[in-house]
């Protein structure tokens, strides 16, 4: 008897080699918004210490703490990509979806002031295609089962900002690194 | 309202405390664009009329930061920094990276104009059509990193606190002054990040005179909209495809030039220019490039290019120490220049020349100056209170901080390099300006002219900005082209030709390569011209004498392939003329009448009449 494996797109990311060009803010805007919009872009790269860049976003964790926070039942789970989905309709702009989150990874929209998180642009991130059309390699996705061996790490990814500056910047930047962040 | 532009500039009185927005005409924007063509129009506009009693050190000189329509869209954001420059006396339209110009866009401002001067240390933090001055007393004097630290942390406050509930909030962009412009060293950067410099016109200086630390900006809005956006974003994607074909500059950025063009092409300064050949192979890119650079790939907004790398020092004498690359220019300035080959000690003494917020080239060149006169017995122990010798990283980090601080010697060089040339024949009685390697108070870039293979001979000799190695001139033609990258204020690396499209399509405007090569460029290269030429108050230049190179440029190369090689100055000469004539100047080297009232620049020409005398 088969069973169907139920599969996600997940973006692969690597803090230590995002060069800080920001083209994923710029192509994710363009897909969304229809014009360069850096801080409506649903990735957002942080540079909190010069020359260590995150790129923050979600990280689509297993049991999705945001989904269940949400008091209006806004968001759900897309069942081709497991990406959140926002029901701009529903949502009240309250922020208990960013404070659920262990990375505070949503924000509100400076436009319409709604939840705002990663779609996956429907399957085709706009992010991952600059970033490897560049050769940067920041930024890749990966088909993974939903439920199987690496989706508890997933949620790992599912940090500050802050946090991950403080680590990468140790990486590279060593001991002026923990100064720093 | 025109396309591609937020609409409106911020200005800040800085005396009276007065914020207010203003803005230009259609007209104005289409004729100079931004950047250094608008820098150039507003300080003529508004100081042009007794340009030579403006001290660039006083309340009176215009401090500008201005984006121009392509910053943001096109790739590699800039800003460009003007006003009138305390190196030159003229106008330099002197361009760092960073996210400060797109930030500003989206924040609804094209530019920030700022005059007068404040009592006490003061920044400016704007966010979303909104400004205000906010004390920088507690961080004065303090060093980049520092500076960057405190500000990030307490901009990220402000905004938080203005909007409690919008989650994570993102940096804002900051370009400030490091304590060399506050003490209005002449040498000093404009700076962002931790290594970006606006260096050449020493306006960090102007940002110090004016008691401004520091200018931050955060912008929450989208980039202004362009006139035709589906031709924007295709030609985006062209230029991004181009440009990520040009792998060299992208693997290595310019950082592997400071073996090679010392080594191949002859053209790198050496021990103050005294020879311009070394084939010293420790002091290849490789050996940045695996023992330092921890980020290969580093790039400011919207930019595939990232022709920049992040070196960290992780043992040694100097650890902890963090900059970029460094580029070929600090590998040159900071190293050769100086007499030493080693990559560590480079990368260090170009991380101390950005902490401080010195532009490491001009500053640079005024410490292999002292180091020269040291060698020839001029500038003595007892002068210095140190020896300073070639290959001396602790001695040139010394006199680094005492030109900071204007102690002793340091603040005569603290003048910059000719300025302190002339002090010091008078103090000694000798002729020191023949080692003196700047064209009219800017220091040059680090490319040389003499072994033929890098510079042509007039490319600093008559470029309005002077020794500015990203703006040297040779046609008055395909020269001109950078003035445009310096107005629509875009990476000049990451020019293409495609640049003309883009703006038409960004604007609506129509405008030609030729259009501007020959009309709109040109006018902004007259008014630089003027206004250098015009100079004042403290030093004016005479084109016959100072439309020249350095004198040692024309000392024969004593080492390498090309010894024995120089600028010939009758090929010189001759090109300066045809440069003359090109551009539409008279034999003197003064604009032509004829020329400035084709283009509509009657005051100018007013202006010019006392020197065509």
């Amino acid at each position: 008897m088969s069973r169907k494996v139920e599969t996600i797109l997940w973006i692969a990311r690597d803090y230590l080699k995002c060069t800080g060009c920001r083209r994923c803010e710029v192509a994710c805007s363009l897909f969304h918004e229809g014009w360069i919009w850096p801080e409506a872009s649903r990735i957002r790269v942080f540079m909190l210490v010069p020359g260590i860049e995150v790129p923050h976003l979600c990280s689509q964790c297993h049991d999705y703490p945001c989904v269940s926070a949400c008091p209006v039942n806004a968001l759900s789970v897309d069942n081709g990509t497991g990406a959140v989905l926002v029901d701009r309709e529903k949502c009240t702009g309250c922020g208990a979806c960013i404070r659920e989150c262990p990375g505070n990874i949503p924000f509100l929209h400076p436009g319409d002031g709604k939840a705002t998180i990663c779609d996956l642009c429907g399957g085709e991130p706009q992010c991952v295609k600059v970033c490897q059309e560049a050769k940067f390699n920041a930024l890749w996705t990966v088909r993974e089962n939903r439920d199987g061996w690496g989706s508890y790490s997933r949620k790992l990814f599912a940090q500050t900002p802050e946090e991950i500056t403080r680590d990468v910047a140790i990486n590279l930047y060593g001991e002026k690194g923990e100064e720093w962040a | 309202m025109p396309r591609g532009y937020a609409g409106k500039f911020l200005e800040v009185d800085l005396s009276s405390k007065e914020i207010k927005d203003v803005t230009f005409s259609d007209d104005t924007l289409r004729n100079f664009v931004g950047g250094r063509g608008l820098a150039v129009k507003i300080l003529w506009d508004r100081l042009g009329f007794r340009w030579e009693e403006i001290d660039p050190l006083g309340p009176e000189n215009i401090f500008l930061a201005l984006t121009g329509p392509l910053t943001g869209i096109y790739p590699g954001s800039r800003t460009c920094i003007s006003g009138k420059s305390p190196q030159s006396n003229g106008i330099i339209g002197s361009t760092l990276s960073g996210e400060f110009g797109n930030e500003l866009k989206c924040a609804g401002y094209d530019g920030v104009i700022v005059t007068g001067k404040s009592e006490k240390p003061v920044y400016i933090f704007i966010s979303d059509d909104d400004a205000e001055i906010r004390s920088a007393e507690h961080i004065w004097g303090k060093e980049g990193p520092e500076t960057i630290r405190i500000l990030t942390k307490e901009s990220i406050e402000l905004l938080k606190k203005a909007k409690p509930n919008i989650g994570k909030i993102k940096e804002p962009a900051i370009i400030y002054c490091g304590p060399a412009g506050e003490n209005k060293v002449r040498t000093a950067a404009v700076m962002q990040k931790i290594s970006h410099a606006a260096g050449y016109g020493g306006y960090g200086a102007v940002m110090g005179s004016k008691n401004l630390k520091a200018i931050v900006v955060k912008g929450r809005k989208p980039l202004p909209t362009v006139a035709n956006p589906e031709t924007v974003k295709i030609l985006l994607r062209e230029v991004e495809r181009r440009l990520v074909e040009g792998d060299r500059i992208r693997r290595w950025g310019t950082g592997y030039g400071g073996y090679e063009v010392g080594a191949r092409q002859s053209s790198e300064p050496i021990r103050n220019w005294q020879e311009e050949w070394h084939d010293e192979k420790r002091f290849g890119g490789p050996k940045f490039d695996f023992r330092y650079w921890v980020k290969r790939y580093w790039s400011d907004f919207n930019c595939p290019v990232a022709c920049m790398k992040i070196s960290v020092i992780k043992s040694g004498p100097y650890k902890g120490t963090i900059t970029d690359d460094p580029d070929y220019e600090m590998q040159a300035y900071l190293g050769p220049n100086l007499g030493i080959f080693d990559p560590d000690k480079c990368i260090y003494l170009s991380a101390l020349m950005d902490y401080l917020g010195f532009s490491g080239i001009n500053g640079g060149n005024t410490l292999a100056f002292a180091a020269e006169l040291y060698e020839r017995g001029i500038l003595t122990k007892e002068d210095l209170g140190f020896e300073l010798k070639w290959g001396n990283v602790e001695a040139f980090e010394k006199l680094a901080r005492m030109i900071v601080k204007r102690e002793g010697i340091g603040d005569i060089l603290a003048e910059g390099t000719y300025r302190a040339a002339l002090k010091i024949s008078e103090i000694k009685g000798v002729d020191v300006t023949k080692y003196a390697v700047h064209v009219k108070g800017v220091e040059v870039g680090a490319h040389g002219t003499r072994s033929g293979l890098d510079f042509n001979p007039i490319a600093y000799a008559c470029s309005p900005q002077c020794g500015d190695h990203t703006s040297g001139v040779s046609d008055a033609y395909n020269d001109t082209r950078i003035v445009f990258f310096d107005s629509a204020v875009v990476c000049s690396i990451c020019g293409t030709p495609l640049i003309w499209e883009f703006y038409r399509a960004v604007t609506g405007w129509d405008l030609t390569q030729d259009d501007w090569c020959r009309r709109l460029g040109r006018r902004i290269m007259h008014i630089q011209r003027a206004a250098l030429l015009l100079g004042g108050p403290d030093i004016f230049w005479k084109p016959e004498m100072h439309d020249d190179n350095p004198p040692r440029f024309y000392e024969p190369l004593p080492s390498g392939p090309y010894k024995g090689k120089t600028t010939d100055r009758r090929t010189f000469e001759e090109m300066r003329k045809q440069y003359y004539e090109a551009i539409g100047w008279d034999d003197k080297g003064i604009p032509k009448s004829s020329v400035l009232r084709e283009l509509g620049l009657e005051d100018v020409d007013k202006a010019l009449e006392k020197l065509r005398k």
